[in-house]
């Protein structure tokens, strides 16, 4: 029983100047121009380039640990009472989450393009912990920028880039939190062009950062259809993953994209309840506009000005989503829902206690989301979820939400 | 002719390089600028530019930002900097106005309203830093069905193929960033500013401003001396934040930097 591929509509996203349908392109300051064409080139050229790809899957098996497990999650499918639920545990990967799949392909990047110093924004601290580990082991000096208030909320994440020996520099501009870590890199690039290389952690930014986290992302997707096809001899009826900026979520959905077949979920961060404003789901209940380098999805408000984001992961706290996600949107081929902080807590206890595995609060989304979906659904019929990083790193904050001091 | 190539003729006959002062509408807050915009044109500015308040200024470095962050404080919005405008032009007819931005508020106002307002309000220029010419060719019709000059940045890092594209899709002047960085930044280098200067007049007739990095008298002379036009901005905006108490000592205090610069750049 193989699946058989169906290219009869190939999807090849985006153009050459990085379009996905009108979202997406390059948005930036004409500094910028030059060196995101030299960044184009060089990922195309090594995209193409055998020795780069057996070191990069060499780093991707012995480092992080891959290829992760995609495991049946029975106790839980039971209790749901519907479709057979599979999680791929990208939270076994080394450092704890998907995160580090595209930092180690980037980094690898960096290296060959003769660049000395990477720097990366972090809102968690997951992609900053990812970037200035692959530093740690390439060699490579690493600045890790940090919205102030994220440093707050997420003190261990920030000591553990320390003693990787990473500088971490709080932003004290704007609201403070991701976005403002996210201008504050561009700025540091934009002055340290000729020896700094600009590890974004998500699919946003300019081209070729959507398209090339993306790459770096599917791995998720590419081991999870061929685990499936392997288990259970059949492609999944569902996919679900959470959307912050979208790379865990694109990473496992772009492999399946031509399999029409195959219902695709994201889950957006409700914080509050979208009717309440206090959200970070651009996709259900934004507008299109341009930040950060592409047109996409935001949180705005009647004046074009981004509005502060809430969600009880700091991970998923960001008013842009990626501009492929924009176009899956409107172009139906995938589903975007929202699940708010209790549902996602939710989610957070159910698996840790049916399952033991304690998730991240990001994945928590996804899960919340499973626990809705199984259940209209048959015991023949299978769900991937994308559990996208581990919940260590979100102990602090479920004990302060449930008023526990440790 | 438009209140630009006008502006640059009667610069030119007269041997003159125009003087730009870059502030940000609404900082410290809203009735401060309009005010502030005939102090700086009677102390020797030829064009203003006037910064739209935006949450994400990706290219400006910390004074700059912390203006568009007193002046959202307020609320100010693209609307009220049109309006300020528009009140400008009422006791001022000929002093070109440049608008600086970022693209988003243009965005999701609509290109053809935003052109439409633009001009009613007597603007006569955008410049908006993260819009290159690649992503440009509808928001550049609605401008010209507008009459009104899209300006474009070319930088350290652009070479000769950009800097043709550019200078093609370009109106009014081209904007030379002196430096790899953000507004406000100190590493002016000169010689390098001229060798670039050189290859953009290859391209275009059009008048080249310089800016980023220039801060007093003596680097908006040495500007003058290789460029048509000095931009100053962040020097500027840290004499509004030094003085945001009072109006009539950011009047005085801006003024009082822009007629050294103008007086130093006339000497040469
Ligand atoms: C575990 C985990 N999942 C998901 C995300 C959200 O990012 P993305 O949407 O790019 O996968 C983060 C971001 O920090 C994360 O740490």
């Amino acid at each position: 029983m193989q699946a058989t591929d169906n290219n009869s509509d190939v999807y090849q996203m985006p153009d050459g100047r990085g379009h996905f349908g009108v979202y997406g392109g390059m948005f930036v300051a004409e500094t910028l121009m030059g060196p995101l064409a030299e960044l184009r080139e060089a990922y195309e050229k090594y995209l193409q380039d055998a020795d780069f790809l057996a070191e990069l899957d060499y780093e991707l098996q012995q480092y992080v640990g891959r290829p992760s497990p995609l495991y049946f999650a029975e106790r839980w499918s039971k209790q749901l009472g519907g479709a057979r639920i599979y999680l791929k545990r990208e939270d076994l990967n080394h450092t704890g989450a998907h995160k580090i799949n595209n930092t180690v392909g980037q980094a690898l990047l960096a290296k060959r393009m003769g660049k000395t110093r990477i720097i990366a924004e972090t809102g968690a601290g997951q992609h900053g912990v990812a970037s200035a580990t692959v530093a740690a082991r390439l060699g490579l000096e690493c600045v890790v920028y940090m919205g102030a208030e994220d440093i707050q909320r997420q003190a261990m994440n920030v000591f553990r880039m320390k003693l990787l020996g990473a500088t971490v520099v709080p932003v004290e501009s704007g609201s403070r939190t991701l976005k403002d870590a996210l201008n504050e890199a561009m700025r540091d690039w934009v002055t340290n062009i000729d020896d700094t290389f600009y590890i974004i952690g998500t699919v946003a930014g300019p081209h070729p950062y959507p398209a090339m986290v993306r790459d770096f992302q599917t791995i998720i997707g590419r081991e999870a259809r061929s685990q499936i096809l392997q288990q259970e001899g059949r492609l999944p009826d569902a996919l679900v993953a959470c959307v912050g900026g979208g790379s865990n979520a694109i990473g496992l959905f772009y492999p399946f994209i031509e399999d029409k077949d195959v219902a695709i979920y994201g889950v957006e961060a409700a914080g509050d309840g979208l009717e309440t404003g206090h959200h970070a789901a651009p996709l259900c209940a934004g507008k299109p506009g341009v930040l950060h380098g592409n047109r996409t999805y935001l949180m705005e408000d009647a004046h074009g000005q981004i509005i502060h984001t809430h969600s009880i992961s700091a991970g998923l706290d960001y008013p842009g989503v990626g501009p492929e996600h924009a176009w899956l949107k409107d172009s139906g081929r995938a589903n975007y829902v929202a699940i708010d902080d209790n549902e996602a807590l939710q989610g957070f206890h159910d698996l840790t206690r049916i399952e033991g595995i304690i998730p991240a609060l990001e994945s928590s989304h996804a899960l919340a989301y499973a626990t809705k979906l199984a259940p209209t659904m048959t015991s023949e019929q299978i769900i991937i979820v994308n559990l996208s990083g581990r919940g260590d790193k979100d102990i602090h904050t479920v004990a302060e939400h449930e008023g526990i001091t440790l | 002719m438009s209140r630009l190539a006008a502006c640059f003729e009667k610069l030119h006959k007269s041997g003159k390089k125009a003087l730009i002062p870059y502030v940000t509408a609404g900082d410290p807050e809203p009735g401060v600028t309009v005010s502030l915009m005939h102090a700086m044109v009677a102390a020797g500015a030829n064009i203003l530019e006037l910064g739209v308040p935006f949450s994400d200024p990706m290219a400006e470095g910390p004074v700059i930002q912390r203006a568009m962050e007193r002046a959202l404080e307020h609320e100010v919005s693209l609307d009220d900097v049109l309006k300020m405008v528009q009140t400008f032009r009422q006791s001022d007819a000929d002093t070109p106005v440049v608008l600086m931005g970022y693209l988003n508020p243009v965005e999701v106002k609509g290109y053809t309203d935003f052109a439409r307002e633009a001009q009613a309000a007597g603007v006569d220029a955008v410049l908006l830093v993260d819009m290159p010419p690649e992503e440009a060719d509808d928001l550049l019709s609605a401008l010209s069905a507008h009459e009104l000059d899209m300006i474009f940045l070319v930088a350290p890092t652009t070479d000769d193929a950009r800097i043709k594209m550019i200078t093609e899709s370009g109106r009014g002047f081209i904007y030379y960033v002196s430096l790899k960085g953000v507004t406000g930044a100190g590493h002016l280098d000169i010689s390098a500013v001229k060798q670039q200067l050189a290859k953009i007049r290859l391209q275009t007739a059009l008048p080249v401003a310089v800016g980023f990095g220039i801060k007093d008298a003596e680097s908006a002379a040495s500007i003058a001396d290789v460029a048509d036009a000095v931009v100053v901005g962040s020097a500027l905006v840290r004499k509004v934040e030094e003085n945001a108490d009072s109006v009539d000592n950011i009047n005085s205090a801006v003024a009082g930097l822009l007629s050294e610069m103008r007086a130093a750049m006339d000497r040469c």
